[in-house]
């Protein structure tokens, strides 16, 4: 982070910040951490999540984990799990040594389960009510120094939204004390088993921590730890489904009690516009309605708002371009910064805006409480296809990118449903795949108003998208029959009440993401772009200096601009880069692909948006002066022998199919790996889609040509 | 008093959960506040008949009628 010294990382606080899913604990995170946060791979599980900094006001330093939401330390889902290993574990590198947990006031009774667990395990806990709504805020009066007092920890309230009660929930951070050693359900009210023994020989912190790990027993990694599990378990004959039954009896029990004691509901009904809004979005016929309607603006605002920034982008790197070209001397250096840097990562930043407008979409969605109704209706549709109604989110987000989309799969509790939705999500439409549709449908698709109101190219990207989804539901009911499985399948899911989505947590969405996008594909475009500049620059022995001395015989009996054009095709066409061109070229000539198509798709395998940056770098080398936009230079290629543009109407199509299905992704393929622990998945997935792309692209070339 | 199952009830009609016929569906409901004992109300249906959502514990609550049929309700 750079933020603290390596030595202050050894000794700050490690605070985790857990609660039920939907509890506003994200927008808490936010809060606390600003920008001050990243997402790493942790040791152990291979998960991402967000660890956020923040100091304290006695100058002491917080590292706060916000881990995925659950109801109890009991995991049902993958991403569950991932919350029970880190709190319960005290092995695991990222186990806090205090957790804050977040309970939404309006649903204060299943979060004070997961809370009142986590206090008997003997990890410190401070409370915190989060006060999501007004609404909520009228209804419900909250004695916090009653409930506090009942639960032995320490309470606070916190608006998320507006901001108070984060200094004084620093100050309560700040001063933390030791766990209370009084469990609220002492293990031994659940079940007679000597759970006292075996806290003893686990050397768990309580006897109810011990009950956790028992139940929790498949996650222990030690053999000797499972072995004293698997003999507790046949000595004691142990009845797992029922002594969590009895927890929940008696637990709830407790907490109806607590929350008798210190919660006055003045109103009882406090989601009235909830359900009038749900009337609606959940109609037969006007959900769905509704849902395409959502579907079709977002790309009609990609496609028109954004491109006035765009536009800017584009000037500003070419004016830039232009001035590096002057301003450093001509030479080898000069023509790698503009030829192969600029004009690569130029290609890439312009689509900066269109991939915030995207991320601001999905992030609205999310945070209103609409994708929640999403898979509600689409559930009975998704099933037919071995999908869940929690796969549409993965899938949509995978319109934006397949790999946390991927990871998102995790909520998915059943193993088959979570591998189809897995496997099929990278033929969602991700945004970068949107600067080469972007690309080639401003190349052969007017930019004309349908009715007025209708941009025609905005209805080709959608119909891209359309076909992409398709495709993914297509694939997964293909698979529904190959992949075997008698897990059961379930879809129980709270519906939140909507909430107004904020700017600010947009905001940080479009920051996060943006960032993510400019560093990680920057950094590989970068090196992408110098490699190809050079591959496109040198040829094997002295071919280059060969041909330069052809031009040079020829005089004048051409015009000094055609010479100079010729000259630079024909340099390419010897380059290294043109050698490997060739070489697949046979492979894709039926598609309608010549040989610089063929770089891009070698390219593009370390991520698609490097499409355009090549395009732009192979169509730059030998011409840094030139200033027309790659869509213009395009657009002016000619097949050298017939003369014929290269980039007609069939040849973009079949280009833009090839683009929608192949899995030209390193960091999706990585992904894969590590969310089904294998080779077999990703190789199995790359190869289906490599047939689709490459069917559907000589169909779509031999229709239209 | 009349027993049914929570995916037999109509719209807007109301019971007590009494017990669970499926373990590993009670467990997920009752980690989430629908024990046995709480009152449920039938909110809606999604467009294909199936999810259902009731209003348990102060909340919304989607699951499928497979999952319904599970609990047993008593009105």
């Amino acid at each position: 982070m750079g933020l603290f010294s390596s030595q202050e990382k050894e000794n700050y606080l490690r605070i985790a910040m857990a609660g039920n899913p939907n509890s506003g604990k994200s927008t808490l995170f936010n809060l606390l951490t600003g920008l001050r946060q990243k997402t790493g791979n942790f040791p152990g599980v291979t998960v991402d999540l967000h660890v956020g900094y923040t100091r304290l006001s006695n100058g002491k330093k917080v590292e706060i984990i916000d881990l995925p939401g659950t109801y109890s330390l009991f995991p049902k889902a993958a991403d569950e799990q991932v919350t029970a290993e880190v709190l319960c574990n005290p092995a695991h590198s990222n186990h806090p040594q205090l957790t804050v947990l977040v309970a939404d006031s309006s649903n204060l009774k299943r979060s004070l389960y997961l809370c009142s667990q986590l206090i008997d395990t003997g990890m410190p806990v401070i409370l915190v009510l989060n006060m999501i709504d007004v609404a909520v805020k009228k209804s419900i009066a909250i004695n916090q120094e009653k409930l506090s007092q009942l639960l032995g920890i320490p309470v606070i309230g916190v608006n998320s939204l507006e901001g108070s009660g984060i200094a004084a929930l620093k100050q309560l951070i700040e001063s933390y004390q030791q766990r209370n050693d009084h469990p609220l359900i002492p293990a031994n009210e659940i079940s007679a088993h000597n759970w006292l023994g075996l806290q003893q020989i686990m050397s768990c912190l309580t006897p109810y921590d011990a009950f956790v790990t028992f139940i929790n027993r498949r996650f222990l990694k030690d053999a000797a730890e499972q072995k004293i599990m698997e003999d507790f378990f046949a000595q004691q004959q142990v009845n797992e489904v029922q002594l969590q039954t009895n927890e929940a009896v008696i637990r709830f029990k407790k907490i109806t009690g607590v929350i008798e004691q210190c919660v006055a509901y003045k109103q009882r009904n406090s989601y009235e516009l909830t359900h009038k809004i749900d009337n609606i979005i959940t109609h037969k016929i006007w959900g769905f309605v509704i849902f395409l309607a959502i579907l079709f603006t977002i790309f009609q605002f990609i496609f028109s708002f954004s491109a006035i920034p765009m536009e800017w982008i584009e000037m500003g790197f070419a004016n830039f371009s232009d001035w590096v070209a002057h301003a450093l001397p001509q030479g080898i250096l000069n023509d790698v910064i503009t030829g192969g840097i600029l004009a690569g990562l130029s290609g890439v930043v312009v689509f900066i805006p269109q991939i915030a407008f995207l991320f601001a979409f999905i992030a609205i969605l999310e945070d209103s409480g609409y994708m929640a109704r999403v898979s509600f209706i689409m559930d009975r549709l998704m099933r037919r296809f071995g999908l869940n109604g929690k796969s549409i989110i993965p899938l949509i987000s995978g319109a934006a990118c397949a790999v946390p989309a991927i990871m998102g799969a995790r909520t998915i509790s059943n193993n088959k449903e979570r591998l189809i939705t897995i496997l099929v999500t990278p033929l969602m439409s991700c945004s970068a795949r949107l600067p080469v549709y972007t690309l080639l449908i401003a190349l052969v698709v007017p930019n004309k108003n349908v009715g007025g109101v209708i941009n025609l190219q905005g209805v080709v990207l959608m119909a891209l998208y359309l076909i992409g989804f398709l495709a993914a539901i297509g694939a997964a009911l293909v698979l529904k029959y190959l992949i075997k499985s008698r897990e059961q399948s379930y879809f129980i899911m709270e519906l939140p009440i909507y909430r107004m989505p904020q700017a600010k947590q947009v905001g940080m969405v479009i920051y996060d993401k943006v960032k993510v996008f400019l560093l990680e594909a920057g950094k590989i475009i970068i090196a992408i772009s110098v490699i190809l500049w050079l591959m496109a620059s040198f040829a094997p022995g002295n071919r280059m200096q060969e041909i330069e001395q052809k031009y040079a015989s020829i005089g004048n009996t051409i015009s000094e601009q055609e010479r100079s054009n010729k000259m630079a095709a024909e340099k390419l066409e010897a380059s290294y880069a043109g050698i490997a061109g060739k070489l697949i070229e046979p492979a894709i000539a039926p598609l309608g692909f010549d040989w610089k198509i063929g770089i891009s798709l070698v390219t593009s395998f370390a991520a698609r948006e490097v499409f355009v940056g090549t395009m732009a770098t192979i169509y730059s080398v030998g011409d840094q002066a030139d200033e027309r936009s790659i869509r213009q230079k395009m657009k002016e290629e000619l097949n050298p022998t017939t003369l014929q543009p290269v980039y007609t109407t069939a040849v973009a199509f079949s280009l833009m199919l090839f683009y929608a299905f192949a899995m030209q992704c390193m960091s999706t393929i990585a992904v894969v790996y590590r969310e089904t622990k294998g080779y077999k998945w990703p190789l199995v997935q790359f190869l289906f889609m490599t047939a689709m792309a490459w069917l559907s692209s000589f169909t779509a070339f031999h229709l239209l040509s | 008093m009349t027993e049914k199952l929570l995916s037999d009830l109509r719209i807007g009609e109301q019971g007590i959960i009494k017990h669970f016929i499926d373990d590993f569906i009670a467990l997920k409901l009752m980690e989430m506040g629908c024990l046995p004992g709480e009152q449920v109300i039938l909110e809606r249906l999604a467009p294909m008949g199936d999810p259902i959502a009731i209003s348990v514990s102060g909340y919304s609550l989607s699951l499928r009628k497979s999952e319904a049929a599970k609990v047993v309700i008593q009105q």
